[in-house]
């Protein structure tokens, strides 16, 4: 990403601005096709035209029923989940220093999945609001886990073992989650739909009731931004510029917790999403975090309404949940940044 | 020939043999399988049906009560050779892929064969039905074909290890998610067929799935003893193999062929029991202070985690539920990764990849 910005800034000093601009409109431009065919699309379409005009005026037709009762809140909750995986990734990678990180592969969403699971099996939770609790105390565990390892040695760790660290606790996790489902029908019944990653069946009650979690987990992000750009320099330094490192990192891992767990809760998990925003939306803002955090927070949510009409078109008249969309376009992407020359020496 | 490969080793001359002996790998791989033996020996007598040792032993010998001989000779004794054999050829074909990546992680579960197998065996059991033969076909050729892909997306001018760890993972995980799709889509009770072969089970097995199994488990364990040399020099890196006279292509597709082949035959008998391939070369390789890792004290040390992993799922099977031996595996394994991985970040060991 480095080269990138240095090199743009050798030919056209003044193209940074520019790219941002043209960045926020595309993004923009994105975000409200995507929400406009979220709410258009599905197992009963409807018109664009027809949309609008009842987004407009909510009369009795069938077709402002759809889109007000069914459509528009699960707009919303993919505008809420999408930014809270993305600044979650971004914050991650920030956090880590590595290109490869994503709550998804890091383990923090399998640590919010074993939480719930046991909760179901063990606790009887039943509704999203029983398994927001639950789901952000796994989160939280997995995320100060994948950090201890990140930061055992002296140095930070390299990408490959953070990955690899997350891979190894997603394993045992899901291994004691897959035991404890399948000792039990009615766990595996309840848990094997929740873990798909879908925003079709969260009613608007429980994203409202996680909505402020998300949106306090957003607003430590942003606040920490100007701390993780000094942090990019490496730790000494960030103290000798006078952030408080420890403290920036306690509040990111909260912060995580928070987009992570909450996010994880409402659909179980939406995979690649934190991993690959961030690095589209590098392009535009170069390296600087705060305007990686504002774009993605924008961006990611783009990226999961697409993604979820996508798989309400593909599969008509059935549906193909979003983490499963996510997951079948992100590997291809995590596998092209490994191959590209450069990734060799992250 | 005399190379030094780091090796401490003690002459022996006899008038007729002459070779050189690494004493303590004989050893520790001594102790290794007869901790294994002992650890198969006393799971037998664990079960739904509690003997005593004396009986096990009477049964085995021809002796005891013609129900105890059953039990013990129909249904106990296949399973705990299972996890013998079974454990020993994770053991080879991890040490094989370890080696040849010159990366401790390289071991088939991480490069995607696991994911795979469960793909194939997903659809198998969905469109045509469970069905043994079936199951065990889908399971070779999804992973031997993923692993392929795997290899070829990693592969650009040559495989680097963290390349080809990082492409396995996001190849699984694609399968993963496309897996979870098509459960989700399948009646219940198939669903729960396909969660317990991925939950990697040894209690399935009996004497005509294993007779079989043990036939090729001799093949793939004769290869490997032949090609056993050819590895160490290929470790030296080519040019060194080729003065000491191996030929590097040949050698290495059939040690690549042995080391799928030993995955191969376990998943499809057993279903993925990830981990033991990863585990066992390194945790041998501790054992024996060796500086590669050695086929024979992996083998051991792939014995003894299972039929200790089989024996452990047999006692929890007692005071609580049964649980697929896969499942064990698969939480010491991917704990002694974490392990792993934090040791290598505080800088004892060399990097990983």
């Amino acid at each position: 990403m480095s080269a990138v910005t240095t090199g743009s800034a050798l030919q056209a000093p003044s193209s940074l601005p520019g790219r941002r601009a043209l960045g926020l409109v595309l993004i923009l431009a994105t975000l409200a096709v995507a929400a406009l065919f979220s709410a258009a699309f599905g197992a009963n379409p409807l018109s664009l035209g027809e949309v609008w005009r009842v987004l407009g005026h909510r009369d009795a037709s069938e077709a402002a029923h759809v889109v007000w009762t069914i459509r528009l809140p699960r707009t919303l909750l993919g505008i809420l989940v999408g930014a809270a995986f993305g600044v979650a990734g971004a914050l991650i990678q920030a956090m880590t220093r590595n290109p490869l990180a994503d709550p998804g592969i890091l383990g923090v969403t399998a640590g919010a999945g074993f939480a719930v699971t046991l909760g179901v099996g063990f606790f009887s939770a039943a509704t999203v609001g029983g398994y927001l609790w639950f789901a952000f105390i796994g989160a939280a565990l997995a995320t100060v886990l994948v950090y201890l390892i990140g930061s055992a040695g002296r140095g930070s760790a390299s990408p490959v073992t953070l990955v690899l660290a997350g891979v190894a606790l997603t394993a045992v996790l899901n291994g004691i989650s897959t035991f404890l489902t399948l000792i039990d029908e009615e766990t595996f019944r309840a848990v094997r739909n929740w873990g798909l990653g879908s925003i079709a069946r969260t009613e608007l009650d429980d994203t409202l009731t996680v909505a402020p979690f998300l949106a306090v987990g957003l607003l430590i992000a942003l606040g920490l931004s100007g701390a993780l750009n000094s942090i990019a320099l490496g730790d000494d330094l960030a103290a000798s510029l006078g952030t408080k490192v420890q403290r920036t990192r306690v509040l990111g891992i909260v912060a995580v917790t928070l987009l992570a767990g909450g996010a994880t809760a409402l659909t179980g998990g939406i995979g690649f999403v934190g991993l690959m925003v961030p690095h589209v939306v590098r392009w535009f803002t170069g390296p600087d975090q705060r305007w990686i955090m504002i774009y993605s927070a924008l961006a990611a949510p783009a990226l999961v309404l697409a993604a979820d009409v996508l798989g309400r078109v593909i599969a008509r008249p059935g549906e193909v949940e979003v983490g499963i969309v996510t997951a079948v376009i992100g590997a291809p992407v995590l596998i092209a940044l490994v191959r590209r020359r450069t990734a060799s020496g992250l | 020939m005399s190379v030094d490969f780091g090796y401490r080793t003690a002459p022996l001359r006899l008038p007729w043999f002459s070779a050189r002996l690494n004493v303590r790998l004989l050893v520790v791989s001594g102790v290794l399988f007869t901790l294994a033996t002992g650890l198969a020996l006393v799971s037998l007598p664990l079960g739904d049906f509690p003997l005593t040792l004396q009986e096990v032993l009477a049964a085995l010998t021809g002796g005891g009560k013609r129900f105890h001989r059953t039990i013990v000779l129909e249904w106990r004794l296949p399973i705990s050779l299972a996890a013998l054999v079974f454990g020993a050829l994770l053991g080879i074909g991890g040490a094989i892929f370890q080696s040849l990546t010159r990366n401790p992680l390289g071991s088939p579960d991480v490069i995607g064969f696991d994911a795979g197998a469960y793909t194939a065996v997903v659809i198998t059991i969905l469109v045509l039905g469970p069905g043994a033969w079936s199951v065990s076909t889908a399971a070779l050729v999804g992973g031997i074909a993923t692993a392929f892909v795997v290899y070829l997306l990693a592969y650009r001018g040559g495989v680097q290890g963290f390349r080809l760890i990082i492409v396995g993972i996001a190849v699984s995980w694609m399968l993963g998610s496309v897996n979870a799709y098509l459960i989700t889509r399948a009646k219940i009770e198939d669903a729960m067929t396909v969660g317990f072969w991925n939950a990697g089970t040894i209690t399935r097995v009996a004497w005509p799935t294993m007779v079989p199994a043990l036939a090729v488990a001799a093949v793939i364990v004769l290869a490997a003893v032949l090609l056993a040399p050819a590895l160490r020099r290929l470790e030296l890196g080519d040019d060194s193999a080729v003065t000491l006279g191996t030929r590097p292509g040949p050698a290495r597709l059939g040690l690549i062929v042995a080391g799928v082949a030993t995955v191969a035959v376990v998943t499809a008998a057993a279903g993925p029991i990830a981990f033991v391939a990863l585990a066992a070369p390194q945790l041998a390789r501790r054992l024996t202070r060796s500086p590669g890792v050695s086929l024979l004290a992996s083998a051991g040390m792939g014995a003894v985690l299972l039929t200790g992993s089989h024996l452990l799922s047999l006692l929890i099977a007692q005071a609580y539920r049964p649980v697929p031996v896969g499942l064990i595996t698969v939480c010491l394994g991917g704990c002694y990764l974490i392990g792993l991985l934090i040791r290598e970040t505080r800088g004892r060991y060399g990097a990983l990849t």
